[in-house]
């Protein structure tokens, strides 16, 4: 039978002969992961379950990386637990000031392959679709059983191939192919489907780019969205893990749930509007909105390639004075590379705040939290009402380069009004 | 299994788990501190109609974005029996069958509903009854209704790693 690049790797990952959308079968998981909220949660429901050790400490992960650096004493406490769990059961533990966001770090230090089954207890676990992973979102009692059994229940979803054409303009990156996916999909077009990106437009794009454009595959309610694995998949891995992997593709006569077409010639910079990642307009639509905060950051923006776009359209210039500009790298990776490369002080010069690599405001946690009546245009991936703060401030989702030229002007902007006709 | 409940009505579409339960309160892991949480960023005075046997009915696209679990645990918590919505997102659907929490898709029960209605569930039969009046919904997978029954995954793992050990024996 044929099966879609997502079926393939839940049927290696099972022990059932066949399997088709709407089964409900168990599947193996590679790799657990989880954080200083969901671990804690997960470790008491791991007790509960009688289990005293985890089903295999080398395939487990935990990060400190929502309120990292704690922020408060419930905070710390949380992160003590997660510490002294992770200690006592020999997983690996990213603490503060070794890793950063999750995603980021288990991408960028080689956890990662082509055709894992990843579980984390954090819903942009879909980010590792970019190297051609299927790495789902889950709750926290759903991650102990992970960590107990080394299993978990599936419902095997259909596949919405994402067919991306053409070559993107300047000022176009992955933020903008998801965002027009999800004006599409709306956000529950996706539910109980994996988002497969195809293409000579999803092929060209950097891992990098890959990141952004998985990481909100949740947004539409996908279970993950996924990227064949290729050269470039190939590429980014070399030097980062020597564990062998083979590249897994769909079928030609795989069925599909349905097909979705990008063409990246006609796509411009976009923005979602609050409070919703699925209303999507043109950054042309908003420009002149005038913007209290820009955050650029998060684990689906986070990434070097960001902070080189967002250095490009700040240097030489200052912050907005009625704009504040917080840039999050999102792993020390990231974070020494961007001091390297100089472009620290770039942001340091034009008036931004450096943070270290968390979660921080981007889920309103701390770190730059909005007050009442305040816009922000943000790298991140939700904008809903009270998302980084006030629940009457509004997010503004774009990419890096439109979030940097807001951050220069003080509203919503094309960033070519900036930059001109720009790099592609 | 037959659940029974008086209706709390939440008519939105695409509620979040964000409003349900706001970020700034992630710090927290107990549910009985969750609870006082609950709806903060939806409607707290929801809270107010919570304590009772409540069945909470809801829209399309229920439980979207974050996986956080704070949602589910905080409703156990309140003694909310079950959750009958016009359709669920994935992770959420997820945590509620995990924790036992019965989420049954029945779109006319929802439009039946009111503040107030009794609610009386039957899962294996595919039925959800609106004072009375009965409507027919598509029977749960039975691994789901297994789950639900047996108490949701914690006491499904228990079984599992107890049948492991007597196999190793």
């Amino acid at each position: 039978m044929a099966h879609t690049l997502a079926e393939k790797i839940l049927l290696n990952h099972s022990d059932v002969g066949d399997l088709s959308p709407g089964d409900i079968v168990s599947i193996r998981v590679d790799l657990v992961l989880a954080n200083d909220v969901s671990g804690p949660v997960a470790f008491t429901a791991l007790e509960k379950m009688g289990a005293e050790t985890v089903f295999d400490p080398a395939r487990v992960v935990m990060v400190a990386d929502h309120f990292m650096p704690a922020k408060d004493i419930r905070s710390a406490e949380l992160q003590k637990r997660l510490r002294e769990w992770s200690h006592e059961h020999g997983v690996h533990f990213f603490d503060q000031g070794r890793g950063g966001i999750e995603h980021a770090v288990l991408i960028e230090e080689g956890f990662i392959l082509p055709g894992m089954v990843i579980t984390g207890g954090d819903s942009h676990t879909c980010t590792y679709g970019a190297l051609g992973a299927f790495g789902t979102g889950l709750g926290s009692t759903d991650i102990a059983g992970c960590l107990a059994l080394g299993e978990f229940w599936q419902g095997v979803p259909g596949t919405i191939l994402v067919e991306v054409s053409g070559t993107k303009g300047p000022f176009v990156s992955g933020k903008d192919i998801i965002l027009a996916v999800l004006s599409q999909l709306g956000v529950a077009g996706g539910t109980d489907k994996v988002l497969e990106f195809v293409g000579p437009g999803a092929e060209a794009l950097s891992i990098d780019d890959r990141r952004a454009v998985a990481n909100m595959a949740v947004e539409a309610g996908a279970e993950t969205g996924i990227f064949p694995a290729d050269r470039i998949t190939a590429e980014y891995l070399d030097g980062r893990t020597d564990r062998t992997w083979s590249a897994l593709r769909s079928d030609p006569d795989a069925t599909y749930a349905r097909r979705l077409r990008i063409d990246l010639e006609a796509l411009g910079p976009l923005v979602a509007k609050p409070p919703s990642p699925g209303d999507v307009a043109p950054v042309d639509d908003v420009v002149g909105r005038r913007i209290d905060q820009v955050y650029i950051g998060n684990c689906a923006n986070g990434t070097i390639t960001d902070l080189r776009q967002a250095a490009m359209v700040l240097r030489d210039q200052m912050v907005h004075p009625g704009t504040r500009a917080i840039i999050v790298p999102s792993s020390q990776r990231v974070y020494r590379q961007a001091l390297e490369e100089g472009l620290l002080d770039v942001f340091i010069d034009a008036g931004a705040v450096v943070s270290t690599p968390t979660c921080g405001a981007c889920f309103g946690g701390h770190m730059g939290i909005l007050a009442p009546g305040e816009s922000a245009v943000a790298t991140t991936n939700r904008n809903f009402t009270g998302r980084m703060g006030s629940d009457r401030a509004d997010v503004y989702l774009a990419s890096a380069w439109v979030a940097a030229a807001a951050a220069v002007t003080g509203e919503i902007t094309n960033p070519a009004d900036v930059m001109g006709e720009g790099p592609t | 299994m037959i659940i029974e409940g008086a209706a709390v009505v939440i008519e939105i579409d695409d509620v979040n788990t964000d409003v349900l339960y706001p970020g700034p309160f992630l710090n927290i892991d107990d549910p009985e501190v969750m609870k006082l949480h609950l709806f903060e960023g939806l409607d707290p005075s929801l809270r107010d109609k919570l304590g009772g046997r409540t069945v909470l009915v809801v829209g399309e696209n229920f439980g979207g974005g974050s996986s956080r679990e704070h949602v589910p645990l905080a409703m156990k918590a309140w003694g909310i029996e079950a959750v009958v919505g016009r359709s669920f997102a994935r992770i959420f659907f997820r945590n509620c069958i995990n924790l036992g929490l019965p989420a049954i898709v029945c779109g006319e029960a929802v439009a039946a509903a009111a503040l107030g209605s009794n609610i009386r569930i039957e899962a294996e039969q595919g039925k959800v009854e609106v004072d009375g009046c009965s409507f027919d919904t598509p029977v749960l997978p039975s691994f789901v209704i297994d789950m639900i029954r047996g108490g949701g995954l914690v006491d499904y793992v228990r079984r599992r790693l107890a049948e492991r050990s007597q196999n190793e024996q």
